[in-house]
């Protein structure tokens, strides 16, 4: 079976996207909800914030870069030229989402 | 036209697909797409449509698909044959990938006039 899209999706934003890239490669869809409408400016914003972020990684990689290791790097880079991407590196930056795994419903 | 890096009017922004969100890419830059479509073992193709017409699906083949090719030179005088001869028209690189059987790789590497 040669055609597989793998999906990441939930909790992912501009900062994950050298990691996505690195994880998933091309033939991937990354869903990004909150990624997206969280951007200050706006959704139109923080698509093209997103594209942006992707591109440069995508850009990247194929130029032989590691891009999980440079991935500040290349953010930064990329954002030199689109301040959408400026500001979602600054809206983020800060957010993590580090919770326990669930494996049972917490109710009693 | 190229996406214009400002933040504006997204309703009416170009963008072309690959790489649309970027800068324009520089010759080097391109070369080194070019290099690591040939290294991944892509079959190299090129394909031009008028700036007008870029929104459709189909654009129009340069030639064949460029079979074994592992050339970056001839690669980069097939661009350049095709710009000189459609200097008007959008121009994209695609890597076929025989394994997926589908594009591996697609970017435009010459926008023309629109």
């Amino acid at each position: 079976m040669p055609g597989v899209f793998a999906v990441a999706s939930g909790g992912i934003h501009i900062w994950h996207m050298p990691a996505l890239v690195t994880i998933f490669g091309d033939d991937s869809m990354l869903q990004f909800g909150g990624g997206t409408q969280g951007h200050p400016w706006g959704n139109a914003a923080g698509a093209a914030a997103n594209r942006v972020a992707l591109e440069a990684s995508v850009k990247a990689r194929n130029e032989g870069r590691e891009i999980e290791k440079e991935a500040r790097d290349i953010l930064t880079e990329a954002a030199k030229h689109s301040p959408e991407l400026a500001i979602a590196m600054e809206t983020w930056k800060e957010i993590k989402f580090e919770f326990d795994t669930v494996d049972k419903l917490d109710v009693n | 036209m190229s996406y214009s890096h400002e933040v504006g009017d997204y309703q009416t922004a170009q963008t072309l697909e690959t790489f649309g969100f970027l800068p324009k890419l520089t010759q080097d830059e391109v070369y080194d797409q070019i290099a690591y479509l040939i290294a991944q073992g892509l079959t190299p193709a090129i394909e031009h449509e008028l700036p007008a017409n870029a929104g459709h699906h189909y654009w129009t083949m340069w030639k064949l698909p460029f079979f074994g090719e592992t050339d970056l030179n001839a690669v980069v005088s097939e661009i350049d044959a095709c710009r000189r001869a459609y200097p008007d028209h959008h121009v994209r690189l695609i890597g076929y990938d025989n394994y997926t059987q589908s594009q591996g790789v697609c970017f435009v590497v010459h926008e023309g006039r629109s």
